[in-house]
């Protein structure tokens, strides 16, 4: 720029200098939007695919024989299951008899934001395993949730609304008999809260889930 | 600092004489907290090579337009865009790593080593030096990061290359178990913390004896 220096006044430079930020910018956007649109299909193939590998890691020893992703269930808001978006229930069958089923559902409460869940339940109402799908946890400490990192998730399974006892579905900082993780108890209880949570949806429901049509959307209350 | 033209001395000061992580202790959050195994330094220590290096040409070869009151907000546009690229690269290209990295990938970012190399050097020197810097100083941080991954694993699980299908693919190499379980320790993030701090002792220690050994040769 071969403009001499100004001093005071309305200043040219401010102007342009916006503008060359507006113009970095929009680069820089367009730059992310081009590889977001390269990138989505196989992203969202990859999700479903991770999805698919983890719902069937819930039900290890079940026997089934129905197409899980054809048998997804959307419960739209507002509904009973934890969360504040729309939940996906999977209906598990075994030569059309229902034997169990995927809930995935939003803990909103988490130390640093929702967590998703996998939470497996079979037909007699005891939990078959539950999974971390997404956190944004604390590395170390809240992150020890997902199965990768630590075996505490692993204690839900075989848990029901009689085992242990109603009152004492908490963790054991808050009188109850479910162990939290250590430096953790934000974390734990909510993830102790959506997995009860969810067993009182399934226990009040359970027909209605069976009875649903796939992608049907509202299972009433 | 050694030679700063050469092509080598540039390397070996990213990586020996001013590594990022050992010698200016940048970028310290994603260096301790990811370097739990091998494979995690190694995934991250190439996604900071290829943003550090990228920003670096891309500030580089735009210095000429980057006013002096709107650099820092240029910086931060250019590396988050960047991150952003690459963070979906990986979700797409490489999703159980991705996972296994969790959000460090997008704190990239925050990496103060990224911005400091855009500050020093690739804001007043030439795309081609910038180049080399960039990848002189990424690869400096990436060794680290795997170097630090390697010993905690090793410590820690007792295992070597543990998991390495996540970033190459296929089943061959999927590391060697060499004992039951290790020293928890190690895994947590004082284990960290010690290995990072035996790292530049160690770093100095040998500076040190080249030094003597240099001076006892001239004092002959």
């Amino acid at each position: 720029m071969s403009e001499p220096v100004r001093q005071g006044g309305a200043n040219p430079t401010i102007m342009q200098s916006g503008l060359i930020l507006a113009a970095v910018a929009a680069i820089c956007t367009t730059l992310v939007a081009l590889t977001f649109n390269m990138t989505r299909d196989r992203i969202a193939a990859n999700e479903q695919a991770f999805l698919e590998q983890s719902l069937a890691r819930v039900l290890s020893g079940i026997s089934f024989n129905n197409d899980l992703s054809a048998s997804a269930l959307v419960v739209r808001v507002p509904h009973g299951l934890p969360g504040k978006e729309n939940a996906i229930i999977y209906r598990v069958l075994n030569d059309s008899a229902p034997v169990a089923a995927l809930f995935v559902v939003t803990a909103t409460d988490g130390f640093t934001g929702p967590i998703k869940l996998l939470i497996g339940i079979d037909y007699d109402g005891a939990v078959t395993g539950v999974r971390a799908l997404e956190h944004k946890e604390t590395p170390g400490i809240g992150a020890l949730i997902d199965e990768n990192r630590s075996d505490w998730i692993y204690q839900f399974a075989g848990t029901s609304l009689n085992a242990p006892e109603r009152s004492a579905w908490a963790i054991r900082r808050d009188g109850g008999e479910i162990d939290q993780l250590t430096g953790a108890s934000v974390t734990s209880r909510a993830i102790v809260n959506a997995v009860n949570q969810t067993l009182l949806y399934f226990e009040a429901n359970r027909d209605e889930i069976f009875t649903a049509r796939a992608d049907s959307g509202n299972t009433d209350e | 600092m050694s030679d700063q033209n050469s092509i080598a001395g540039r390397l070996v000061d990213g990586f020996w004489h001013h590594n990022p992580g050992l010698v200016q202790l940048l970028g310290l959050c994603p260096l301790l907290a990811v370097t739990s195994t091998f494979v995690n330094g190694l995934g991250l220590g190439l996604a900071t090579l290829v943003v550090l290096t990228m920003s670096n040409v891309l500030v580089s070869a735009t210095r000429r337009w980057i006013r002096n009151e709107i650099r820092i907000p240029m910086y931060v546009l250019i590396i988050a865009s960047l991150v952003t690229c690459i963070e979906l690269i990986f979700k797409a290209g490489f999703p159980a790593l991705d996972r296994s990295l969790g959000i460090f990938i997008p704190l990239i970012v925050t990496n103060c080593a990224i911005v400091a190399r855009a500050e020093v050097f690739a804001s007043r020197n030439s795309v081609a030096s910038s180049l080399l810097d960039g990848l002189a100083m990424g690869g400096g941080f990436a060794l680290l990061l795997c170097a630090l991954g390697f010993v905690r694993e090793l410590v820690g699980h007792g295992s070597v290359f543990a998991r390495l299908d996540l970033l190459i693919g296929g089943d061959v190499l999927n590391g060697l178990q060499l004992l039951d379980g290790g020293f928890l320790l190690a895994l947590l993030p004082p284990g960290a913390f010690f290995a990072l701090g035996l790292a530049v002792a160690g770093k100095n220690a040998i500076d040190q004896r080249r030094r003597e050994a240099a001076g006892f040769r001239l004092s002959i």
